[in-house]
């Protein structure tokens, strides 16, 4: 079988598989898989970029996911006009105070003549410049945190249309990728897989707890969306008809005509970084990232320059990562900082790749919608099994009910086994790099 | 007096904890430095190894809870972690033989290894929750205080009671002998040797008629068992709860890096740098200076220079300063 | 993709991956036939191989050495020196050719089972254990004793007295002179029935090396066979009871030593007039 027969038979088996869903589940559910599976591909396009096509190691998808999501917010919510006045020029002055320390210490690093002198006056900066940003920022915070906690509480965002958020999604995500690439790759040793381990974690800290933000844990909910509100449809007595034309009730037509609006949109930005990534694969710079990957050495002893290569496809990268994040708090509606886990966003999108192929585009697409399938369909297929295993016993025993209760963290299980399984027996993906 | 009152305050909300927070990263860092010297991959699997030995003493000391065997004043958990230990030694072993052996065959990249053991982190993370489920557990029990505040105040006439909880003097007790135990291992007998001398060089390793695959099976023995102590104690000390073992990857492996991957000494001291950071950054100091600084100088806030939900912010920002300045680790590990 | 499928995708990220001390080492014995030619203590016989399946580096190529002498192999560079000592240490994919040591045919056998049966090796480079003291790299070189060792220590030390000196000093600080020291103690520790040194004095001053010739005819005189690959030709022929010019994977000229720092071909191609 040639591999492009191959390749088009696994995307129609998992076309298959979620047609099934909807037949026999329901239309609902196979849409709601279908739409974070786009969003998945998406990240796992991004993971590919560096992993596939440069080798970097990148542990943090999580940290950008949720910028991106953070971008959301800070684009189509409205602005909290009382919060602003309360304190918002003091935050941002607050913020700007920071990163001028920062600055401020990162030129006294470069310009001081080295010694002890340079290291005290580094630190002096940093303590004194940690203090004064401490006095500026934290009275203003408090003074936009009071604002209507209930409601609000925060600045709000720019109050501009949800689609503008999703390239705002991904800039976001570019400025931290260009921030951690530049300390952690240009180093002798890169240890950008622990740094971004890290500063995935930090980005949720700050989400979690920076109320003034993005509200922290009290989450941002009903953030406008691109495509109509199902009750607005089900108001419209055009789209009644229509329904009623087709034989669906109103309300489940209605749920369904939105889901279709996310698929077709993210369907549009997937082909179109498929697309974009293909071209950048066999252009003459996909082929440099490549020839790096392979041999460093002899690409660096041509004249490459390896670390400035590397920068750049962390940091797009990072940015398709952000992109896909601020399209999954577009769907969800909803920033909730407390449910990003790295299992989740961050490992899980490595097995995608895996699965799929690292290196190969189509492949990290393929693996994102099987692998999405999977995670979703695992839970309920698991409960079955263990229905089906535990019948026989008694209807109280305890280690039925254990299991049964237990059936939700199949999904894990399954990752693993099919991670461990995968590069075990095709170690190169289902659609290996060409 | 007033100063003696701050001593007291800074002992018992920085120093004891720190102390004992630092032990169980030193150990957890241990394992993590060890997988690293002799298999040649970080483990992202070590925080789930940690939480599944945590589990079967947990269950173990459950068990014997409920048919009444006790250990004193002492937790009975500490009768439990034996057999916490040969599970996890078991499991780890029957991992190893079924998913890591093979890649070693293969002579496969470390990277890869690495990647592998992000599938076994799955599958563990997954038992885990399947078995004892994703919620907080409690297990501990015996005595709660070696020395209780109350006590404290009424012993010295102090104002600032000093707490010293029995499951911190377990932890550094129990730290203290295991790392002596470890050494005394590595330093002094022949598999010791033979295993810092395959970290070395393992061709000549090879030369001089070392197994490798005894070496790597006495590694995953002894990272077994720190794994399960440093997760038993650290279960004690707080609580046991799946996901939480699971994010202390990053405070562990902060610890190994700052103190020089590979090295063990470096990771014991990395434990404690990493610990005091975390402790001392996001503790309110308000009481301590109020009893140090005069009336007039005394501070309005809590003096608190991050809030505790920044913790991993202080790890990661040791390890970024750490690595920028002294890539290889305080104690020259193997990160060059 | 270039390394297979478990490459590493160009990856160096040194917090999670361990480059260090990845073995290379590749037991390749075996060849397709033997041919029987004359008696040696140690003898790489009409060796022909090269690496896997790559092309041929030793052609027909004989090595040997006697009991109580000292067989040096000299020639340019890339003449196959040190292949031709790992085809006698199981190193190398042989084609053709036996390698027999004290009568015994030991083609067959991996690199391990040849220090078993009395082979002592000392590689060219990373051949001791840096972050191990002296004494415990000599503990590791008899990690296959299991009976009381403290006898060749002793030995040893009375050989290399400098190692006694820094017997608790981790080897890395030692000296390039000492390093080697420590290699060949290490290796002698097995107590073999010979001993190969791939070009012990690579890379140390002139006045080390003299040293370093001088502790080798030592080790020579308690009766142990030394082969030896060596850059430095004139010097290594002095010493040497027997030597052997490789030029291109082939045997060029044999003879003693002396023979050889003699022969006007030798010396105006070789050892520069």
């Amino acid at each position: 079988m040639s591999a492009p027969v191959k390749n088009t038979l696994l995307f129609a088996l998992v076309g298959l598989l979620i047609l099934l869903t909807g037949v026999m589940q329901s239309w609902n559910s196979a849409l709601l898989i279908l739409n974070m599976g786009l969003v998945s591909a998406v990240m796992a396009i991004g993971v590919n970029l560096q992993w596939g096509f440069a080798g970097l190691f990148n542990v943090g998808v999580m940290g950008f996911v949720a910028l991106g999501g953070l971008g959301a917010v800070l684009v189509s919510m409205p602005p909290v006009g009382e919060a602003w006045a309360a304190g918002g020029l003091g935050v941002l002055a607050g913020l700007l105070l920071g990163a001028g320390t920062i600055v401020a210490a990162i030129i006294a690093y470069r310009r001081l003549p080295r010694g002890r002198g340079r290291a005290l006056a580094m630190a002096g900066i940093l303590v004194v410049g940690f203090f004064v940003y401490r006095a500026v920022l934290d009275p203003s915070v408090e003074a936009v945190e009071a604002v209507n906690p209930a409601a609000t509480g925060y600045l709000g965002g720019l109050g501009l249309p949800v689609l503008l958020a999703w390239p705002v999604g991904g800039l976001l995500a570019a400025g931290a990728a260009w921030l951690i690439g530049k300390t952690a790759l240009g180093l002798r040793s890169d240890y950008l897989a622990i740094a971004t381990l890290g500063i995935a974690e930090i980005i949720i800290a700050v989400l979690k707890n920076e109320d003034w933000l993005a509200r922290g844990v009290k989450n941002v909910v009903g953030l406008p969306r691109p495509v109509p509100y199902e009750i607005d449809l089900q108001n419209d007595p055009g789209f009644v008809e229509r329904a009623a034309g087709l034989g669906i009730d109103p309300v489940t037509a209605s749920t369904l005509y939105v889901k279709v609006g996310y698929s077709i949109l993210f369907l549009v930005v997937l082909l179109v970084l498929l697309w974009m990534a293909q071209m950048a694969l066999k252009s003459p710079w996909g082929r440099m990232m490549r020839a790096i990957r392979d041999n460093e050495v002899a690409a660096e002893a041509m004249g490459k320059d390896v670390t400035g290569r590397h920068l750049q496809i962390f940091i797009l990268g990072s940015a398709v990562c952000g992109l896909a994040g601020a399209m999954m708090t577009t769907l969800d509606g909803q920033l909730t900082p407390g449910t990003y886990q790295p299992l989740r966003f961050t490992f899980l999108v490595w097995v995608m790749v895996i699965v799929g192929g690292s290196g190969n585009n189509f492949g990290a697409v393929l693996g994102a919608l099987l692998i999405w399938f999977l995670w979703v369909q695992v839970e309920p297929i698991g409960l079955f099994l263990i229905q089906v295993v535990t019948s026989g016993m008694a209807e109280d025993s305890a280690l039925r009910l254990h299991l049964l209760d237990s059936a939700a963290h199949m999904r894990l299980l399954t990752m693993g086994v099919v991670l461990l399984v995968v590069l075990r027996f095709s170690p190169r993906g289902l659609i290996p790099e060409a | 007096m007033d100063l003696l009152n701050a001593l007291v305050a800074f002992a018992n909300f920085v120093f004891i904890p720190a102390v004992a927070y630092g032990s169980q990263l030193a150990l957890g860092a241990l394992g993590v430095t060890l997988i690293y010297g002799i298999l040649r991959f970080s483990n992202f699997a070590h925080g789930d190894t940690m939480a599944i030995g945590t589990m079967v003493t947990v269950l173990v000391t459950w068990w014997m809870q409920s048919v009444g065997i006790s250990f004193g004043p002492l937790p009975t958990a500490l009768l439990a972690l034996p057999f916490g230990i040969l599970g996890c030694m078991a499991l780890v072993l029957v991992t190893d033989r079924m998913v890591y052996r093979f890649y070693r065959a293969q002579k496969a990249k470390p990277v890869i290894l690495v990647i592998v053991s992000m599938g076994v982190m799955f599958i563990y993370n997954g038992l885990t929750r399947f078995i004892i489920g994703p919620d907080d557990q409690r297990f501990s029990d015996g005595e709660r205080f070696i020395i209780s505040a109350r006590t404290f105040k009424e012993m010295t006439g102090l104002d600032e009671g000093l707490a010293f909880k029995t499951t911190q003097g377990i932890t550094i007790v129990t730290a203290v002998i295991v790392v002596a135990l470890l050494f005394w291992f590595l330093n002094r007998t022949r598999t010791g040797k033979s295993m810092r001398a395959y970290s070395d060089n393992e061709d000549l390793a090879l030369l001089s008629g070392i197994n490798p695959e005894r070496v790597v099976m006495y590694t995953w023995l002894i990272v077994a068992a720190l794994a399960t102590v440093a997760g038993v104690l650290y279960g004690l000390d707080k609580s046991f709860k799946p996901f939480v073992y699971f994010q202390l990857l990053l405070p562990i492996f902060a610890s190994a890096i700052v103190g020089g991957l590979g090295s063990p000494i470096g990771a014991i001291a990395g434990g404690f740098i990493i610990a005091f950071s975390e402790v001392t950054i996001t503790y309110a100091w308000k009481k301590v200076l109020g009893y140090t600084l005069p009336e007039s100088l005394e501070p309005d806030g809590l003096v608190q220079l991050l809030s505790t939900d920044y913790k991993f912010a202080v790890s990661f920002i040791i390890l970024l300063i750490v690595l920028l300045f002294r890539p290889t680790g305080l104690f020259r590990g193997k990160s060059v | 993709m270039s390394g297979g499928a478990y490459d590493d995708r160009g990856n160096r990220d040194r917090s999670i991956a361990n480059p260090d001390g990845v073995g290379t080492l590749v037991a390749r014995p075996g060849t397709k036939g033997a041919r029987q030619t004359a008696e040696a203590f140690l003898i790489g016989d009409s060796m022909t191989g090269g690496y896997g399946a790559g092309p041929d580096i030793l052609h027909d190529c004989t090595v040997a050495v006697n009991r109580g002498e000292i067989a040096v192999i000299v020639g340019p560079n890339g003449a196959g020196k040190s292949t031709a000592m790992k085809a006698i240490f199981g190193m190398l994919d042989l084609r053709q050719g036996s390698v027999r040591l004290d009568g015994q045919d030991i083609t067959d056998l991996s690199p391990q089972d040849r220090v078993v049966n009395g082979m002592g090796f000392v590689p060219q480079t990373s051949n001791i254990f840096t972050s191990l003291t002296v004494e415990e790299n000599l503990e590791m070189g008899a990690f296959i004793r299991r009976d009381d060792f403290s006898g060749t220590m002793a030995q040893i030390y009375d050989l290399f007295p400098i190692l006694k000196e820094k017997r608790n000093q981790p080897a890395g600080e030692l000296s390039g002179g000492q390093r080697q020291q420590v290699a060949v103690g290490r290796a002698l520790m097995t107590e073999p029935k010979v001993l190969m040194l791939d070009e012990p004095t690579a890379g140390v001053s002139p006045i080390v090396m003299d040293e370093l010739f001088d502790r080798i005819i030592e080790v020579a005189r308690t009766g142990i066979p030394i082969l030896m690959v060596e850059q430095n030709a004139r010097q290594a022929l002095e010493i040497a009871d027997k030597g052997y010019v490789l030029v291109q994977g082939r045997n060029a000229y044999t003879g003693t030593g002396k023979e050889l720092l003699e022969d006007p071909e030798v010396r105006r191609s070789f050892l520069g007039g």
